[in-house]
């Protein structure tokens, strides 16, 4: 555990290389999740009535989009446990007093920030304990109430006359708005790296630079040499 | 010359009675009420020969016939009546009789199993004319019963006292007339129409078209589309997009192929409605008792598999099938009556009664929106109906219903179910809304004595007071003399003019802020619903972050230009 820890802050002295943090998967996944989340968002806002989209077509994009979310995160979850990356999760609270400080303070005052990327531990621990929040309480709520919403026909008999539809939609609703939320200071963040568009680069190429490790260049460099760039 | 004209039946001619049994009056009470308007008086004029029928309907599961009945025998003729003619049906269709005399058809008496309410035109009271009981003179026109004359006591019970031709006619040149003339001057509205060939309609009879069924269901409540919005002579000739099932280029459906029979004994009465039927299709000729969508259509008709097919059979659930597929009603040229004032009948001009015609409906003719002898009245056309839960169950404002007046509108017919009820749907109305008299000492209903040729009868006498308290009188019912006029609403279950698919109601009809279901209570509709405060607080949550970000963004930016100023 000790070892982990450290690489929260890793030796500066390590020489930076550029390496691709972000598989090839991983970058599919993120972009054609943010793709979906903004199709449902807005085909969703627009069935409740607040976003101007016809009703039918929202219902059915919204519909046929839930599905394929759905598809794609069964993969992703797969993804995760096969390859120990829902590790990333983990949340390391340690640093997070310096991390929430950095983002109130510091970053406006030109600090730099407190939480270096390593190959091991890519997020920091608000980023982590947020991706966490996300995947652990706002999606299973949204996508749970969601199948919930969409199976309707199978269960309107045992329904009818109940609360049973208002329940499922509040949920739904309810964590609509917070992934909403969530993905407003998400796209917020992405601007806040050396430059504006730099994290979002790395996001889509999959490469940072970061410090690599004596050990984990001499791995890279023998056996996935395609991820080191230089 | 247009449908309604052409179609002009025995029962229109309870229209046109009125009028001249109005006019040929003295007894008339004046009134403080300021003069009337210019009047319009009533011409004396036949109506115009009846169209043929229309041919090649479909007639439920009976198709071909075995039988040409002009070969038979016993219906050469000539026949002096068509009590002569229903005898010699008899010598084949033994039974027919028999059956019919326990249909409500002929009886004009139902026990609803459901309620135990005591219903029939022989007992029920409405808000049209008010009732038919101690009006049989008139109303009787359409009661299928033979041998009924002036003078003559009603005899339910004398053999051969059915007329099948009103029904089986299938020349179009059968017809009735009310049992007794009324007012003496009705006479002359009797006169003038050709002389019935009793041989000739008794040889061409055949399975009832829409033009039969239609002779006293399209013309309920006192002419054509008054009492239903949604059964009117429009159905006799309807294009496609009217009636979809009815239509000529359609499927030219009679009204039996839907309102099967089975000894006589007609599905689909509305006293004791299927509102949610989960029998489906059932098996190859078993459902003879509804007449419901499902019994054709099965309880899962939308196209499959389909996302939205899936979502709208499930609608099914909870909405009847008439509710998303009869969008409009009274579409088809003839209009309907959606209010009625009773308060202001009897007025007259040059001691005489009177109509205005205000009001000209889509096939270009004038509707009565003032008659002397029933009051004001009100049109519409191409209605929205109104949407109510309902279980099937309507509990009805009887004769001997003690009136609640505190209530701002009295239900006639109240229907019954609600959200909690899984048995209940919601289903489309007309609501008929009529001011009428009724006892405002015992708070009830009341009988008015309309129709007669004697000097009580309102149509005629124009004197409310003497014709109600000789209607109670006739009913043997405590009458405290005291008339007042009160708000009522009768709710007719819409189920006929089926659009075309393409013409279903579209989702954004319901789901929407406004929808046409606002205020039925007790559903979830997405686009329509809204969840006060957990919407109030997920916006403001998405008003703050965006603007807490944008003043994190604005301060970073403003900093960095001071840091940066530092640095130099």
């Amino acid at each position: 555990m000790t070892a982990v820890a450290t690489s929260d802050f890793i030796d500066k002295e390590e020489p930076k290389r550029t390496v691709m943090i972000y598989s090839r998967y991983e970058r599919f996944w993120h972009w054609s999740q943010a793709a979906l989340i903004f199709t449902l968002a807005f085909t969703g806002f627009s069935i409740h009535g607040l976003l101007p989209l016809g009703y039918k077509l929202a219902v059915q994009i919204h519909s046929w989009a839930a599905i394929a979310l759905i598809v794609l995160w069964a993969f992703t979850t797969f993804w995760h446990f096969t390859t120990g990356q829902w590790r990333q999760y983990l949340p390391k609270l340690a640093s997070l007093p310096a991390i929430l400080k950095f983002y109130a303070w510091g970053i406006l005052a030109g600090a730099p920030h407190p939480y270096t990327k390593t190959l091991k531990r890519k997020q920091n621990a608000l980023q982590s304990l947020a991706y966490l929040w996300f995947m652990v309480v706002i999606g299973p709520a949204l996508w749970s109430s969601g199948i919930v919403y969409l199976t309707y026909p199978l269960w309107a008999k045992m329904a009818a006359g109940t609360h049973a539809l208002e329940i499922v939609a509040f949920i739904h609703l309810a964590a609509a708005y917070l992934i909403s939320i969530f993905v407003i200071i998400h796209i917020y963040m992405t601007t806040t790296g050396k430059t504006p568009l730099h994290y979002i680069k790395t996001m889509i190429t999959g490469y940072d630079t970061i410090p690599l490790s004596k050990a984990e260049a001499a791995y890279l460099a023998e056996d996935e040499p395609n991820r080191l760039k230089s | 010359m247009t449908a309604h004209a052409r179609f002009f039946t025995a029962a229109g001619f309870a229209l046109l009675l009125g009028v001249t049994a109005a006019m040929a009056q003295e007894k008339f009470q004046k009134t403080d009420s300021p003069p009337p308007p210019p009047a319009k008086y009533q011409k004396m004029e036949a109506p115009p020969p009846p169209p043929p029928p229309v041919l090649n309907q479909a007639f439920g599961p009976v198709l071909g016939t075995t039988a040409d009945h002009s070969k038979f025998e016993a219906l050469k003729g000539p026949f002096a009546d068509s009590a002569a003619v229903t005898k010699a049906c008899a010598t084949c269709h033994t039974e027919a009789e028999a059956h019919i005399k326990k249909t409500i058809h002929w009886t004009w008496d139902y026990v609803n199993p459901r309620t135990g309410q005591h219903l029939g035109k022989e007992n029920v009271i409405n808000n049209f004319c008010t009732n038919a009981k101690d009006n049989e003179g008139m109303c009787g026109v359409c009661h299928i019963g033979n041998g009924v004359k002036a003078n003559e006591e009603y005899a339910f019970n004398k053999q051969d006292s059915v007329d099948c031709l009103v029904c089986h006619d299938r020349t179009g040149k059968y017809y009735r007339l009310p049992p007794t003339r009324g007012n003496s001057a009705c006479a002359a509205m009797f006169e003038g129409r050709d002389p019935i060939n009793f041989a000739e309609v008794a040889q061409h009879v055949g399975l009832p078209g829409r033009e039969n069924c239609g002779t006293c269901h399209f013309n309920g409540g006192g002419g054509d589309g008054v009492k239903h919005g949604d059964l009117d002579s429009s159905l006799i000739r309807p294009s496609e997009a009217l009636d979809v099932h009815m239509s000529e280029q359609g499927q030219n459906f009679s009204c039996s192929e839907c309102h099967l029979s089975k000894d006589h004994k007609i599905a689909g009465s509305r006293y004791d409605m299927a509102a949610k039927d989960e029998g489906g299709v059932g098996k190859p000729g078993q459902r003879r008792d509804v007449a419901t969508c499902e019994s054709c259509h099965g309880a899962a008709p939308h196209p499959k598999p389909s996302l939205i097919g899936y979502q709208l059979d499930a609608h099914a659930e909870r909405i009847a099938c008439q509710t998303c597929h009869i969008p409009k009603i009274a579409r088809g040229g003839v209009a309907t009556i959606t209010d009625w004032d009773w308060s202001t009948a009897g007025k007259m001009v040059n001691g005489a009664g009177y109509y205005e015609e205000e009001y000209t409906q889509g096939n270009g003719e004038k509707r009565h929106t003032y008659w002397s002898i029933k009051g004001d009245f009100k049109w519409g056309e191409n209605l929205t109906p109104t949407y109510k839960w309902f279980n099937g169950e309507m509990i009805y404002t009887l004769a001997d219903s003690k009136i609640d007046t505190s209530k701002p509108v009295t239900p006639i017919n109240d229907p019954q179910g609600g959200w909690t009820d899984p048995r209940s749907r919601i289903w489309p109305f007309k609501e008929m809304h009529t001011n009428m008299p009724y006892d405002a000492g015992n708070k009830t209903l009341v009988f008015n004595h309309l129709w007669g040729a004697d000097d009580t009868a309102f149509w005629g006498n124009f004197n409310i007071r003497k014709s109600i308290a000789a209607g109670m009188k006739m009913e043997n019912r405590p009458f405290s003399g005291e008339i007042g006029f009160l708000p009522t609403v009768s709710n007719w279950p819409i189920t006929h003019m089926v659009a075309p698919k393409e013409e279903a109601l579209k989702c954004a009809a319901c789901h929407a802020r406004d929808s046409r279901l606002a205020g039925v209570p007790g559903i979830y509709m997405p686009g329509y619903s809204r969840f006060g405060w957990m919407d109030f607080l997920g916006l403001a949550g998405l008003g703050l972050t965006l603007a807490g970000v944008a003043v994190h963004g604005g301060l970073r930016v403003a900093m960095n230009k001071k840091n940066k100023g530092e640095a130099k």
